[in-house]
């Protein structure tokens, strides 16, 4: 691992990227949030994301999920420009995220949660068998100790919670699934699980791009790595050919990029 | 040490519930809910069904003391003075669902009255006079759904200036005066009834009460609605408004204001101007005792029936009794406290 300076876009795989930043730049009042960040996510590949707090990584993130539009640059989709101005925009283009805070409603069941404002209708009721069938199969696919789908998300534990969130990232034809930290909360076991889940989900042919503190999670899971300082993506790396060290020098800035 | 005990934790919540040692005893207790099969003695079971356990205890005991409790009068009278409660209790039950209150509900209703009374005395139809009294609650509910979730003001506030607008606004238009209103439509209505004990304004009411309960649980809006109330970062994340949520239910309060308006002006065949509080308490009351929480997230519509039919029996069991009115507000805050109290054991 000699060249360092590699330029990001020639780091990426050759493949045309299922999705890419191109220069994008936001800023809060006199914050500068992104600063002409590009990365690339391939499709089929785990790419993850890292970097200290405050680097911009869920600011970039929102920016593919439609929660923020970036101030200049481009978004391509499949090579193709998009512009999110909603989450609902995003999601209609394939882009399904997972929050850090999980977006499920407690109080609502398993099948309620996996189809909330997607429910199935039948003359503007609810087709509630409908949906607790199909949430049925969706959860049965999962990894993780399978949860009752009329069960509400309240009595779950962490990891079927997070698991409940995956399925529904993943269960609506999504191309890409983007997860903020989805193991930061989570224990041994259950984190195994959710890794698990996170590598289904690559082999039945979703991207995902993944933020994660963890970096040994980041090697066992990812094949693609950006990292951000400081608002800015500092490099790339196929995920074989560096080490957690070197990450970890990138991200502080101990290693010039 | 602390993160070996964290650890432990983590893997007894991960554990088959079926497994539950006696420290895991809460998530086993947890699961057989889940499934439906509860212990008999289980706290949260009485908690869910409180409103109609009292209820069931209340006519026990109060017929236990007066036999003439459970005649088909007071009966009647009992179900015809309990139409307008049920109906502001489901229009409250919207709007605790989304972890809001609507504190304006008695006297949206004050001005439904009033706008019922102004419009019959200048010689419209009866018609047109009940349309306005809907009409007159439709706005005022919009206008604090609108100040809610767009002026962003806290609904606590919003609907306590309501309220204060709303009354001040009836006796403007009333001047203070009632208007005395002698149609016979009013006398069928609420005297006359499909079937025996049950008059018209009580079949309102309860095709009202089965109308919000499809709408709450089986509607894309009801879910919408409950979603709000139980985390609305999570409602805004998959894409739903919660400002339009929460314009739609204190719009459907303000309209249910103005039913509940009609119903009592049937009742009295008078329009009184003056406020009155105790709608507004007994709304709130009935709704807690049905165990709808405050917090948003978790309604029933069958469970603040029962809470405003409770309020009506006890209220009426008293009199019946010959206990002083002065009592009566001070056994519905028992009440009222005491089901809160039993809320806590809720799961």
């Amino acid at each position: 691992m000699t060249g360092l300076h590699a330029a990001p876009a020639s780091s990426a795989p050759a493949t045309t990227p299922l999705l890419e930043a191109r220069d994008v730049s936001l800023s809060f009042g006199s914050v500068r949030a992104l600063r002409d960040v590009h990365v690339t996510v391939a499709p089929g590949e785990i790419t993850a994301l890292v970097g200290d707090n405050g680097a911009g990584k869920s600011t970039l993130v929102r920016c593919f999920s439609g929660v923020h539009t970036p101030d200049s640059g481009e978004i391509l989709l499949g090579g193709q420009p998009v512009r999110f101005s909603t989450p609902e925009a995003a999601r209609d283009a394939g882009i399904e995220t997972v929050h850090q805070n999980l977006a499920l409603v407690e109080d609502l069941t398993v099948w309620q949660n996996l189809f909330l404002n997607r429910e199935h209708t039948r003359f503007g009721m609810l087709d509630r068998r409908r949906m607790r069938r199909e949430a049925a199969d969706m959860v049965s696919q999962l990894a993780v100790n399978v949860p009752e789908v009329t069960s509400r998300v309240r009595r779950l534990s962490g990891g079927q919670r997070q698991a409940v969130a995956i399925c529904r990232a993943a269960g609506f034809s999504s191309q890409l699934v983007i997860m903020d930290e989805p193991t930061a909360a989570l224990g041994v076991q259950e984190t195994a699980r959710v890794e698990e889940l996170i590598l289904r989900l690559r082999d039945e042919g979703h991207a995902v791009l993944l933020i994660s503190h963890n970096f040994d999670q980041v090697m066992r899971l990812s094949q693609q790595v950006w990292v951000m300082r400081a608002g800015r993506c500092v490099a790339g790396r196929r995920t074989a050919a560096t080490t957690g060290q070197e990450i970890v020098g990138l991200i502080t800035g101990a290693i010039a990029a | 040490m602390s993160a070996d005990a964290s650890a432990r934790s983590t893997t007894g919540e991960d554990a088959a519930p079926a497994t539950g040692t006696a420290k895991d005893a809460g998530t086993a207790k947890d699961a057989g809910a889940a499934r439906g099969r509860r212990p008999l003695f289980d706290v949260a079971l009485w908690a869910d069904w409180a409103a109609l356990i009292g209820l069931v205890v209340l006519v026990v005991v109060f017929t236990a003391l007066d036999p003439g409790f459970l005649s088909g009068g007071n009966v009647e009278g009992m179900l015809a003075a309990s139409a307008a409660l049920l109906v502001l209790a489901v229009a409250q039950t919207f709007v605790v669902a989304t972890a809001g209150i609507d504190l304006s509900i008695a006297s949206v209703m004050t001005l439904g009255i009033v706008v019922l009374g102004q419009l019959h005395q200048a010689g419209q139809p009866l018609a047109v006079a009940m349309g306005g009294a809907v009409v007159a609650g439709l706005l005022a509910g919009v206008v604090n759904g609108l100040l809610v979730a767009k002026a962003k003001i806290t609904d606590f506030v919003v609907t306590l200036g309501m309220l204060s607008a709303a009354s001040g606004l009836a006796l403007i238009l009333s001047d203070g005066q009632p208007v005395t209103i002698t149609e016979k439509f009013f006398f069928t209505v609420s005297l006359d009834g499909p079937v025996p004990l049950v008059s018209w304004i009580v079949v309102v009411a309860i095709v009202i009460a089965a109308i919000a309960h499809v709408v709450l649980f089986h509607t894309r809006f009801g879910t919408h609605v409950l979603a709000t109330g139980g985390n609305p970062e999570a409602a805004s994340a998959t894409g739903i408004s919660t400002a339009r949520v929460k314009i739609a239910v204190y719009a459907i309060a303000g309209l249910l204001a103005g039913v509940a308006a009609i119903i009592v002006v049937t009742r009295l065949g008078s329009t009184p101007p003056a406020a009155n509080t105790t709608y507004l308490l007994n709304s709130v009351a009935a709704v807690v005792l049905g165990g709808v929480s405050l917090f948003g997230g978790r309604a029933s519509i069958l469970g603040p029936i029962f809470g405003a039919l409770l309020l009506t029996v006890l209220l009426n069991g008293l009199t019946t009794l010959g206990v002083s009115q002065y009592y009566q507000p001070l056994s519905v805050g028992v009440v009222v406290v005491a089901a809160a109290f039993l809320m806590r054991f809720q799961k």
